[in-house]
């Protein structure tokens, strides 16, 4: 019979199944995106010795609590990251390695947009020990770039991702899809244009209209037309599987395309629920300390930050996840992965077995599968996985 | 004193009392030099409380008609001066807000006299708000009405007037003495059942409650009696002494009977017991509100409701979910119709649901109206189209000025709905409508059921013209279709008339709903949308597999062309 405190140190190290990562944000771009609602910003002046000592006091006093942890991955996000100067990572990846030792083959990512400066930015960043870019290609014909407000052509990101190629070993781009007035063929033809080009490793997002963006204030105004409405957008999504797997790129999350070895080491993390540091404007983390985890935010503003970073720390309140809510946020991260959800992991979690009429109607209903203590979704039910969520974890 | 009434009725209005009929007493010293008191009461304008007015009229003798001079005649306005001719009062004619530049008197005297047909040439013109014309208006009342007759050596006779229940004092009876005297300590009884009271006081409005020794002939006040609920009052009783009591009742009221019925449902069905108590609470102070419980294999435990009218039906409800914060699902409104059965038997019918095996009925009946509906010109065509449309019969079409008034003949079940939402809207707001109930007619009537994913919703179940079952199934569905939400697998939605279907819809399966993104590892912003989920979730009911939002019972309804 597992004592109560045997369960605790089950819990405890639940993390250890997604492993243990840190994200670096960086809340500047060159210019907004209509589209965007990261937490970015445009500034004229970036003080770059200022914000790589700011990321190291935080980090100082994160791993002053988690220490004794082999860090699996290292992921600069933003914003735009590749404004960063190649220093100021390098700094950051040095001062991580002091603190945590990092695994064999820890993977070092930064997303990088495809400007020619960013691009002579590459061979610093792999000289600081960055080893994977993420490119924001989002389209390879101008005028889509054009009215998704990019500030690059095509062109440029096409040098960009040859540079890039010429850097690193792990290369990945973005595609934003379901744009305006797009059809199927004309997606058809981009993607595999894509594909052809891809290294290891490709995401693929259907465009999301956000509240609070300029595509957001034009779509409420009626003047954004050209949408797919959801018919449309689960054809094109359908295309996208069928024919990324022509080219053995297989889906292995639901906007994410990789070769069987390459997924984003980072992003599982995340999808597996393991823990994760969050440093800089608005990151979020996830970080288990004597058997409870807590989820941390950091200020979003760049500027309260900075200055809550100077007063000691640059997070905000951070709250416990109870038990039901990590067994809610696994289930949540997990389905989306094609590699599914670990039942016994989710019912250790929630203390109680899953709902087993809800899986059974999703199993009837082409929705999911279960096999060897796991649920997948299926290609059906990926289309619908939010409606698929609600109604596994409905209560 | 306007100032003064609107603050004595706010500190009222805070106690809870609801005030009915409004009445004041006032003492008037006129021109002829003689103090005389005058007792008012103040009626309540809409259709659904005409009863009311009614039984006002029954204890006064005279009536002002006030119109506002810049609107002019309304449908309303009609159907209670018709009840005052009907209760043989001398109508003294009041043009109000002449203080107000739109006001065109003479063209609303014109009117008064072509719509209603009564002299208005000496029409007062008054404005309440700054005091003009008020004297002359208590002058002729003096003067125009007919004083109270009655006499005080007489045994007690007593109209119950109307009654409500105070948390203070219990339940108050307004009474208007015929004959005789009431005082305060005597023991009444009420001649309808021979229930005897103790008087614990009586008194008058002025218009907060004053007490006084005594109530005479023509005077209108109030007594409590330590009475507990509403329920023990009738109104239209005549009220006597115990002893040495009259001989004969004055002639009753025709009680007010519900006329729509629906059902109310908690959403929540763990509510239920405080739906229980707000409606008992409600009906303690509302004797014309009906209900029992009612079971509906869809909805759960809830109440089948009855109501005087629409207007009724929506305060009801609103106080239920306002005062007792109540989320209620309400089901399709419904008439009372008769079936009348092979056996010869008649049923009375409040709930489509109910409706017999139809191989035991003969016939159907549905209730009538007059509907009396006052529009400007230009909207007459839509107006006229619109009552077509609801199975009316013209009985009557006249002009007064740019106005037309039209009366039809309607069925009830086609106006309880939505008509009233319709024909303002057809008018723009220019039309004014009232009815009066006339009677039962026989018809081709039918159940139309709703079946969503093969599985009829009773609750969604309505009478329906044969005639008309196609259209009205079409559009049901159509609205249905519309209004639940897409699931993941594909619903049949028909209308079906005992097992015929008669109009189908498919619901297509959800497609797509998958956020493309990740938000890095904000997974907070995940479960803000899954939280959401299941909150719209709770606010939808399951039928079978499917989940209906509550919205839909009445939506689905609606008729919108
Ligand atoms: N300007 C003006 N407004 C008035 C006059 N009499 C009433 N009103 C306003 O008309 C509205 C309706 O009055 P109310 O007594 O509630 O009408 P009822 O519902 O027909 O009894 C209120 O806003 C009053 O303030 C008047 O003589 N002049
Ligand atoms: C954190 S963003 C920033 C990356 C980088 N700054 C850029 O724009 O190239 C990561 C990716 O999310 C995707 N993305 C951002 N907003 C989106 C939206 N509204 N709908 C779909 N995808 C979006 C884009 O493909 C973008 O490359
Ligand atoms: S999409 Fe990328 S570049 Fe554009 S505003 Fe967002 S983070 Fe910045």
């Amino acid at each position: 019979m597992p004592s109560a405190n045997s369960s605790m140190a089950v819990l405890a190290g639940d993390w250890r199944n997604g492993g243990f990562g840190l994200y670096v944000h960086w809340p500047f771009c060159e210019a907004k995106c209509p589209y965007c609602d990261f937490n970015s910003h445009v500034v004229r002046l970036i003080d770059q010795t200022a914000w790589a000592n700011a990321y190291l006091r935080e980090l100082d006093r994160v791993a002053a609590e988690i220490p004794c942890r082999v860090l699996n991955s290292i992921f600069f996000g933003g914003g735009t990251p590749s404004l960063m100067h190649p220093d100021t990572v390098a700094t950051v990846i040095e001062a991580a390695r002091r603190h945590w030792p990092f695994a064999n083959d820890i993977e070092i990512t930064l997303e990088a947009n495809p400007g020619s400066v960013e691009a002579g930015r590459f061979a610093g960043y792999r000289d600081g020990g960055v080893n994977r870019v993420s490119i924001g290609i989002q389209a390879l014909n101008d005028p889509d770039l054009r009215r998704l407000g990019r500030i690059h052509s095509v062109a440029e990101a096409r040098a960009a991702f040859d540079i890039a190629r010429d850097c690193f070993d792990r290369v990945s781009f973005d595609l934003i899809y379901a744009r305006q007035d797009q059809t199927l063929a004309d997606w058809e033809a981009e993607l595999r244009q894509a594909l052809s080009m891809a290294v290891d490793h490709l995401s693929l997002y259907q465009l999301t209209i956000e509240n609070g963006t300029a595509f957001g204030d034009r779509y409420d105004a009626g003047k954004l037309r050209g949408l797919p409405d959801d018919d449309r957008a689960a054809d094109l999504y359908a295309l996208t599987q069928a024919v990324s797997a022509e080219f053995g790129m297989n889906r292995y999350e639901v906007s994410n395309h990789a070769h069987p070895d390459a997924p984003s080491r980072h992003n599982l993390i995340y999808w597996r629920y393991g823990d994760y540091v969050g440093i800089g404007p608005g990151a979020h983390g996830r970080i288990t300390l004597n058997g409870q985890r807590y989820a941390t935010e950091a200020h979003r503003a760049p500027g309260a930050w900075l200055a809550a970073v100077d007063n000691g720390s640059g997070e905000k309140p951070r709250h416990c996840i109870d038990m039901a809510d990590q067994a809610d946020e696994y289930a949540m991260m997990s389905l989306r992965l094609t590699e599914g959800m670990d039942i016994e992991r989710y019912q250790t979690l929630a203390n109680r077995p899953i709902r087993s009429n809800a899986v059974d109607k999703l199993i009837d209903l082409g929705m999911i599968r279960q096999d060897q203590g796991r649920i997948f979704v299926q290609d059906q039910g990926f289309m619908i996985l939010n409606a698929v969520i609600a109604e596994l974890l409905a209560d | 004193m306007k100032q003064q009434l609107l603050d004595a009725m706010d500190i009222e209005r805070e106690r809870g009392i609801t005030i009915k009929a409004n009445t004041v007493r006032i003492d008037y010293k006129a021109d002829d030099g003689e103090t005389y008191v005058l007792n008012l009461i103040d009626t309540p304008g809409h259709v659904d409380f005409a009863y009311e007015v009614s039984r006002s009229m029954r204890a006064v003798e005279g009536s002002l008609l006030v119109v506002d001079s810049t609107q002019g005649v309304e449908a309303q306005t009609l159907a209670n001066v018709y009840q005052a001719i009907d209760a043989d009062h001398e109508i003294v004619p009041v043009l109000n807000k002449i203080d107000l530049p739109a006001a065109d008197c003479d063209r609303v005297a014109e009117q008064i006299e072509d719509v209603i047909g009564i002299d208005a040439s000496g029409a007062l013109r008054v404005s309440a708000k700054t005091g003009i014309g008020i004297k002359e208006t208590l002058e002729a009342i003096v003067k125009l009405l007919p004083a109270p007759e009655g006499t005080r050596d007489a045994p007690l006779k007593a109209m119950l007037v109307d009654s409500w229940y105070d948390a203070y004092l219990g339940v108050i009876v307004l009474v208007r003495i015929k004959d005789g005297v009431l005082r305060k300590g005597e023991r009444i009884r009420m001649m309808s059942n021979g229930s005897v009271h103790h008087v614990d006081r009586i008194g008058v409005f002025r218009p907060q409650m004053q007490p006084v020794d005594e109530l005479g002939p023509g005077e209108i006040g109030f007594l409590t009696a330590s009475i507990k609920q509403v329920r023990d009052t009738r109104v239209g009783d005549t009220i006597t002494h115990e002893k040495k009591g009259c001989e004969t009742a004055l002639p009753g009221f025709k009680p007010s009977v519900p006329v729509v019925f629906c059902g109310l449902f908690p959403v929540d069905s763990a509510q239920f017991e405080d739906l229980r108590d707000a409606i008992e609470k409600l009906a303690l102070n509302d004797a014309s509100f009906s209900y029992e419980m009612e079971t509906s294999a869809a909805l759960g435990f809830g109440f089948r409701c009855g109501f005087l009218g629409l207007l009724h039906l929506e305060v009801i409800r609103d106080r239920i979910e306002r005062e007792y914060n109540i989320d209620l699902i309400t089901t399709a409104p419904s008439v009372v119709y008769h079936v009348y059965m092979k056996d010869g038997s008649m049923r009375e019918l409040h709930n489509p649901a109910d409706m017999p095996d139809l191989t035991h009925v003969d016939h159907l009946e549905e209730p009538r109206i007059k509907a009396t509906i006052l529009v400007p010109d230009e909207f007459l065509g839509d107006v006229l189209k619109l009552c077509q449309e609801r199975r009316g019969i013209q009985m009557d079409l006249t002009y007064a000025g740019s106005r037309a008034m039209v009366v039809y003949d309607l069925p009830l079940n086609e106006v309880v709905f939505d008509f009233y939402d319709r024909l303002k809207s057809v008018t723009k707001g220019y039309a004014s409508f009232d009815y009066q109930m006339t009677g039962y007619r026989q018809d081709n009537l039918v159940k139309m059921q709703v079946l969503v994913n093969d599985e009829p919703v009773d609750a969604l179940s309505t009478m329906v013209h044969r005639e008309r079952a196609e259209m009205r199934g079409r559009a049901m569905v159509e609205k249905l279709k519309d209004l639940i939400p897409r699931h993941m697998f594909k619903i049949p939605i028909q209308a079906a008339i005992g097992g015929k279907v008669i109009a189908r819809e498919t619901l297509s399966a959800m497609r797509k709903d998958v956020t493309a993104k990740c938000y890095g590892g904000d997974v907070t912003r995940k479960k803000k949308l899954l939280e959401k989920q299941k909150a719209g979730k709770k606010k939808m009911r399951q039928f079978g597999k499917v989940d209906i939002p509550q919205e839909a019972f009445i939506s689905a309804l609606k008729m919108d062309s």
